[in-house]
């Protein structure tokens, strides 16, 4: 079976704060459209502060992880903060003891991560929330599991469904945070925090991807 | 853009550099955090803390409100945007005296969770925070989903009486119990005329067609019960108070604090032309206004437009709002 090694996994956190910050423009743009238009500056903030802070030191997974999640939490504010911060915190929890990680492994940190973010969000799929792009990505990934696919495999197919869920958010009404206020003027618009989930886990995915050795 | 600015993504700091050299008789800004802005008198011997917390652009709210028998600590968000959690733990902790502290804040999803995430971190630490959630708003949600309502200018009552009961040296429960009696006697109502624009967005992100007032409009913009053509300032002050007296259901003769508050960009004297209008429908009720408040209390950037806020009195809310306080809103 296919694991990575947790210990010197760390350095996928410099992957995810690179694409943020490579797609900061992008995020505010969308957000811009139907929210208050800061979600790229915002995360770019988070996540820069965060790889300042790792960089040049050989991190685990789960400690990058954790580095991550706090920063966002105590010091981003506004609604994707804290979100993303416990769903980062979370992450890192699920895999504290794991030194290889396996798909059961992956798929347990992502499950971690989503039961954080339902812990202190209202939100449901459908609301157009990042959790369009979460759900339906962790679902892929423990079908493609349960079919015996490899962890490579499995991994595609996470990708692949976050981009859908995120691109399904654009015919969604939103029915929770800023976007809230403008109803069905908010159709036709990506929702900013789906985007930024779906940046996240393919970056995730493909960190996983490219450190995999057969065990 | 016609803003007194310098750089978009600075007008917070920029606002409270300016705000703290206005007010450094009354307030500074806390040594370990600079989004937090903390009363001289803060923390004071014997008396539970007094925090509040929530996104800038309406100011004189929350900062406006530190000083003297009013807020000990306030949390100091982005433009429209939660403060951290951090920034909620830090104002507690320079408010705390080791009595608790009372975080009084508004029901948005943003500072829910910041402020629950605050709590278990102040835990840790030894720190009581107790909360009251601001739910003043009348058309932000039906009167049986009270609990979904937003929080507006109410809070500035909550916070008063809040103040004023922690400097009596009551205990954190009581001082909870007082702030929540306050909100639970407030009942809000905004309309808007015109819209607002981050400085950092460049353009406002919702409309008012002209000839049309939105009815019900939230503090950020978010959408009213409903959009009518706009009419006469007598029409619409009647129907503020309408809606909000209807939501109130009070007796004759109960005794009631008002407060009318611009939203950024209304001139003075249409508060004061409103009010004419609002008094009759008030007292017309049988009502009785024991004070009326009117200014720019609870602003939302440029936006155009008003709120109303009827708070219920009994004897002892009366009292509190009648405590003399030292801060940089005129209360």
């Amino acid at each position: 079976m296919q694991t990575f090694a947790n210990a010197t996994a760390g350095s996928i956190v410099l992957e995810l704060a690179d694409t943020i910050i490579d797609n900061r423009a992008y995020l505010s743009e969308i957000d811009g459209k139907i929210g208050d238009g800061d979600h790229g500056v915002n995360m770019a903030k988070g996540f820069g502060m965060t790889a300042e802070r790792i960089r040049g030191r050989d991190m685990s997974l789960t400690a990058a992880l954790d580095t991550l999640g706090t920063v966002l939490m105590t010091e981003i504010g506004g609604s994707m903060g804290p979100l993303y911060g416990v769903m980062f915190i979370q992450f890192s929890e699920a895999i504290e003891a794991v030194a290889d990680i396996d798909p059961k492994a992956f798929a347990n940190m992502l499950a971690n991560g989503l039961d954080g973010i339902q812990s202190i969000g209202a939100a449901k799929v459908g609301d157009k929330t990042l959790l369009d792009a979460l759900v339906p990505a962790l679902a892929a990934f423990n079908a493609a599991n349960a079919a015996g696919l490899s962890f490579a495999d499995a991994l595609d197919a996470l990708i692949e469904a976050a981009e859908k869920g995120r691109d399904s958010t654009k015919a969604m009404v939103a029915k929770i945070g800023r976007a809230s206020r403008l109803g069905e003027r908010s159709v036709g618009v990506l929702d900013a925090g789906a985007t930024s989930c779906a940046l996240i886990l393919r970056t995730m995915a493909l960190g996983a991807k490219a450190r995999l050795t057969a065990a | 853009m016609q803003r007194f600015i310098n750089n978009p993504d600075e007008v917070v700091e920029d606002t409270v550099k300016g705000f703290i050299k206005a007010h450094a008789d009354i307030l500074r800004l806390s040594e370990d955090n600079s989004r937090v802005v903390v009363a001289r008198s803060a923390p004071s011997a014997g008396k539970v803390g007094v925090i509040t917390g929530g996104g800038s652009g309406h100011e004189p709210a929350f900062i406006g409100y530190v000083g003297r028998n009013m807020l000990d600590a306030v949390a100091v968000g982005e433009l429209f945007s939660s403060p951290t959690a951090k920034s909620f733990l830090d104002a507690a902790r320079e408010a705390n005296n080791g009595k608790g502290v009372v975080c009084l804040y508004g029901n948005y999803a943003g500072d829910n969770m910041n402020v629950k995430m605050a709590i278990k971190l102040a835990a840790k630490e030894g720190i009581e925070i107790a909360t009251v959630v601001a739910n003043d708003d009348v058309c932000s949600a039906s009167p049986d989903e009270r609990e979904k309502r937003r929080g507006v200018a109410g809070e500035i009552f909550m916070w008063k009486v809040g103040g004023a009961k922690a400097a009596e040296g009551a205990s954190l429960a009581e001082v909870r119990a007082a702030a929540q009696k306050a909100i639970d006697n407030c009942r809000s109502i905004g309309v808007g005329l015109g819209p607002c624009t981050l400085p950092a967005v460049g353009h406002p992100n919702f409309a008012i067609e002209p000839g049309t007032m939105e009815v019900g409009i939230g503090h950020h913009g978010e959408p009213g019960v409903r959009v009518e053509p706009l009419k006469s300032a007598s029409e619409v002050g009647k129907e503020m108070a309408d809606i909000v007296l209807a939501d109130h259901g009070l007796s004759p003769g109960t005794e009631v604090a008002v407060l009318i508050s611009g939203l950024g960009a209304t001139p003075l004297n249409e508060l004061y032309i409103l009010n004419d209008s609002i008094e009759a429908a008030i007292t017309a009720r049988g009502l009785k206004i024991h004070r009326t408040y009117i200014g720019n209390y609870f602003s939302s950037l440029e936006m155009v437009g008003a709120t109303l806020t009827v708070m219920a009195l009994d004897e002892e809310l009366k009292r509190f709002l009648d405590v003399d306080v030292t801060c940089p809103a005129a209360l």
